[in-house]
């Protein structure tokens, strides 16, 4: 299991690039293809909110809106920032990169399957993308698809599309399931000798729930997308009310993935929150078990709320109760995890650096997306919000944060590790503010809007006299605005990270005197990871302990002078030292 | 609060406004203190050369209880908001007041009809009148709707009434609402209906008993021309 052994598989050249089994490249293949894919979703985006400040007349870069290319670029653009955005770059790309660093291993338990997970994703990215180009062009029936608009062509006039998008999003469960398991075999058996349960880095457990909880949800929605698509092409009706079938079916299938889907993204990003917090803030996390045991039952509970999305869509309304009830026990996990973050900074020495900036960014921001929901989640007054741009504003103000905020928190605090030099931090401030303040600028708006009526998915509002008015119109330009801002802000980023690559300051192993096992092996790590394996003795967070010279004490160090003994073998419930080297023989 | 933006025409609007209120001031107080504590904190526990942090565990019971009491807090207000929320929801959904008149909404891709009783109150009967994109009520007048869809999934919305329900093919769902203003009042399609959703646009109608009794002598036509105008297709009343 030496990593010498593991390196005479490594392909050469250029091959190994597209035939790697080293978990790093392979999140380097993930982060890259999900920022690709979010610059294609940014595209679609663009293009609309133009549409909607600037209707009817033609968009730079793309031309005059119609439609139906309305509908396919909000389609695409809500299905490309979940699924091909939001899940690569926080479970995969961190996944891949951060959990066999971080619990101590050489690679992943399963590398030649992490290998077939990326190729499979990869595969689902190119069809999503070539579905812009087919006949008809993309579909345009939402990110939900709900039936009967999406099995029938005659119905959303994009046959070709529609299939295509869902054998992609299909593909693209197939992907994540497979990477699941790495996820949480690995988490499992090869942790290094002295990792307890408890030892383990709070985004690791936040990655290994989230694909538990995925590979729980998903089911009912591949069987459903399976019935969708026999609907599609070969004509059956089980969504189809003149056969016997039942639109509705396909909302409760798709909701019951749905949702738990939403902290599928979540529990990972408040991860990467919750190590940047514990680093730079030089505090040990706040209550390590109580956010384990919170992303428990949040995942747990999550599993029941899912018809809070369909209150207004023809269920009995009795039921509609049920779920207020259980929406609203959710928030109380939720809650107690958001205070538990805020508990953390007390007693640190908070540096603001521009990975901390995000980090607490994703705090303030989320707290928007959190309050929001409760308007929502109570069924009384859902009657009114149900499909307006107050909805958009809200799970924007949860996902923004979530696939971008921690998203760019992570890429900031890791990069060091991943390539070995520091990013430059004025350009990363310079970033930081333009993105928040221009995303505030964004949605705050659309509050607003969706307050006084707006409903979603509407490509011109001249039709309807109580929406046509200056001060919608005013609000939705101000909206478009801030957008383009917030997209100019991102070429900061890219040339941040570009000229980072070669001419950054060189990190070191550990430049932010962080206390887990990623900052022990060299930066960039190669093949293998550590040139002599890791052991454990102690917590992941353990800053600021009393009576020692340093502020930080890594897992990694054996016992110094303030004489506590290793813990090796002391660990009743966790792996015996030498079976957790169960590294897999390859 | 949602009225400074859109009128509240119906008996339940000013109802669910309440609610939207009320869980306003509560998430909001909750919101801003939170925000507050925690760019406290921010500013509080600045790095200064020579300060260490605090080795806080979080995992004694006197540590926790800053995170455990609010935690209470939050339990607490939110069984306040669901039993708000629930009895909006009843009025509005669950418990149908005595219909006073029956109207059909009948939606497809891209146009609503909506079948009027007509002069003599009950659908189905020769004097019905048709009318496609508008839907002419009396103010103070308790109305059953049934709701229906002729292919996709469409979504009966009107925002002055705080209304809003799906429609779905193969189902006949009904409901109520009693306007209460008088006025003119969009009708939205809210649920994404394939490429002509953003033009369904309707408009309801909400007139005065007197001059709806005149709209109905007007468009209430005899039975033997409604039949004809009825075999001619939709839309007799535009």
């Amino acid at each position: 299991m030496s990593h010498e052994h593991a390196a005479a598989h490594e392909p050469s050249g250029l091959l190994k690039y597209v035939w790697s089994t080293d978990h790093k490249m392979i999140a380097f293949q993930y982060l890259f293809t999900g920022m690709a894919m979010a610059l294609i979703g940014g595209f679609t985006v663009y293009v609309f909110r133009m549409q909607l400040a600037f209707p009817g007349e033609a968009v730079p870069l793309f031309g005059r809106v119609s439609a139906s290319s309305y509908n396919a670029l909000v389609t695409s653009h809500g299905s490309i920032m979940i699924f091909w955005v939001a899940m690569p770059v926080l479970i995969a790309a961190f996944g891949n990169y951060l959990i066999p660093l971080m619990v101590g291993c050489d690679d992943m338990a399963f590398p030649k399957v992490n290998r077939l997970s990326f190729q499979i994703f990869f595969l689902s990215a190119v069809l999503l993308t070539a579905s812009f180009f087919v006949p008809g062009g993309a579909f345009g029936g939402a990110w939900t698809a709900y039936p009967p608009l999406s099995t029938s062509g005659v119905y959303n006039q994009t046959p070709i599309g529609a299939t295509m998008w869902l054998v992609a999003v299909a593909l693209e469960f197939v992907a994540f399931l497979l990477g699941g398991i790495n996820f949480i075999t690995t988490t499992m058996n090869s942790r290094a000798p002295g990792m307890r349960m408890f030892d383990i880095p709070i985004v690791v457990w936040m990655i290994v729930i989230a694909s538990v909880l995925f590979m729980a949800s998903v089911g009912p929605l591949v069987a459903g997308a399976v019935m969708l698509l026999f609907d599609q092409v070969i004509g059956t009706g089980f969504y189809d009310p003149a056969r016997g079938g039942d639109p509705v079916l396909w909302q409760h299938l798709f909701w019951f993935f749905g949702h738990p889907e939403v902290y599928v993204v979540l529990l990972p990003a408040m991860g990467i929150v919750a190590e940047v917090m514990a680093v730079h803030a030089r505090k040990r996390l706040f209550a390590y078990r109580t956010i384990v045991y919170t992303a428990v039952a949040t995942s747990i509970i999550s599993f029941f709320v899912w018809a809070h999305h369909q209150f207004v869509a023809g269920i009995d309304p009795r039921m509609a109760s049920l779920f207020s009830v259980t929406t609203l026990i959710i928030s109380i996990p939720v809650a107690e995890m958001v205070f538990v973050y805020i508990a953390t900074l007390y007693g640190g020495a908070i540096s603001l650096t521009t990975p901390m900036l995000w980090a607490l960014a994703f705090l303030v921001e989320f707290l928007w997306g959190g309050v929001t929901g409760i308007f929502l989640g109570a069924a009384g007054s859902d009657i009114y919000f149900h499909d307006t741009y107050f909805v958009t504003a809200h799970f924007h103000y949860t996902f923004f944060p979530i696939a971008f905020i921690a998203g760019f928190a992570g890429i900031t605090h890791w990069f060091p590790k991943m390539f070995g030099r520091m990013m430059d931090e004025r350009l990363g401030k310079i970033h930081f503010w333009g993105t928040i303040i221009s995303f505030n600028l964004i949605f705050l708006p659309l509050f607003i809007t969706g307050a006084a009526g707006d409903h979603r998915r509407i490509f011109d509002y001249s039709g309807f006299p109580d929406l046509n008015l200056p001060y919608l119109q005013n609000l939705r330009i101000m909206a478009t605005y801030a957008l383009l801002a917030m997209i100019a802000f991102q070429v900061v980023f890219f040339y941040n990270f570009a000229r980072s690559l070669r001419g950054g300051a060189v990190a070191g192993a550990n430049p932010w005197k962080a206390t887990t096992l990623e900052w022990l092996a060299a930066s960039p790590p190669p093949h293998g990871n550590f040139p002599v394996m890791p052991t454990v003795y102690r917590g992941p967070y353990e800053y600021g302990v009393p009576d020692r010279a340093d502020d930080f004490w890594p897992q990694y160090e054996p016992a110094g002078p303030a004489g506590q003994e290793p813990r090796l073998g002391a660990a009743g419930h966790g792996p015996a030292p030498s079976g957790a080297m169960a590294a897999p023989e390859r | 609060m949602i009225s400074w933006f859109v009128p509240q025409a119906s008996t339940f609007a000013a109802d669910v406004d309440s609610l939207i209120f009320l869980i306003l001031v509560i998430v909001g107080a909750w919101f801003l203190l939170a925000e507050a504590v925690l760019f406290w904190l921010i500013l509080r526990f600045r790095k200064r050369e020579g300060v260490r942090s605090k080795y806080v565990t979080g995992d004694v019971k006197s540590e926790k209880r800053w995170v455990s009491y609010p935690h209470y807090a939050v339990l607490v207000f939110d069984v306040v908001i669901v039993v708000a929320a629930l009895r909006v929801w009843n009025d509005v959904k669950v418990t149908d007041p005595v219909p006073e008149e029956t109207v059909r909404v009948v939606s497809q891709q891209w146009a609503w009809t909506f079948v009027h009783a007509g002069p003599d109150g009950r659908l189905d009967t020769a004097d019905d009148i048709k009318t496609v994109d508008d839907l002419y009520v009396q103010q103070n007048r308790t109305y059953r709707f049934e709701l229906h869809s002729k292919d996709v999934l469409h979504s009966f919305s009107v925002p002055a009434f705080r209304l809003k329900q799906d429609a779905v093919p193969g189902r006949m769902i009904a409901g109520w609402f009693k306007p209460t203003l008088a006025g003119d009042f969009d009708i939205q399609c809210a649920e994404i209906c394939g490429i002509g959703h953003g033009l369904m646009p309707a408009r309801i109608h909400v007139q005065t008993a007197t001059a709806h009794q005149e709209w109905l002598r007007e468009h209430g036509v005899m039975p033997a021309l409604a039949a004809n105008t009825g075999a001619a297709g939709q839309g007799g009343a535009r």
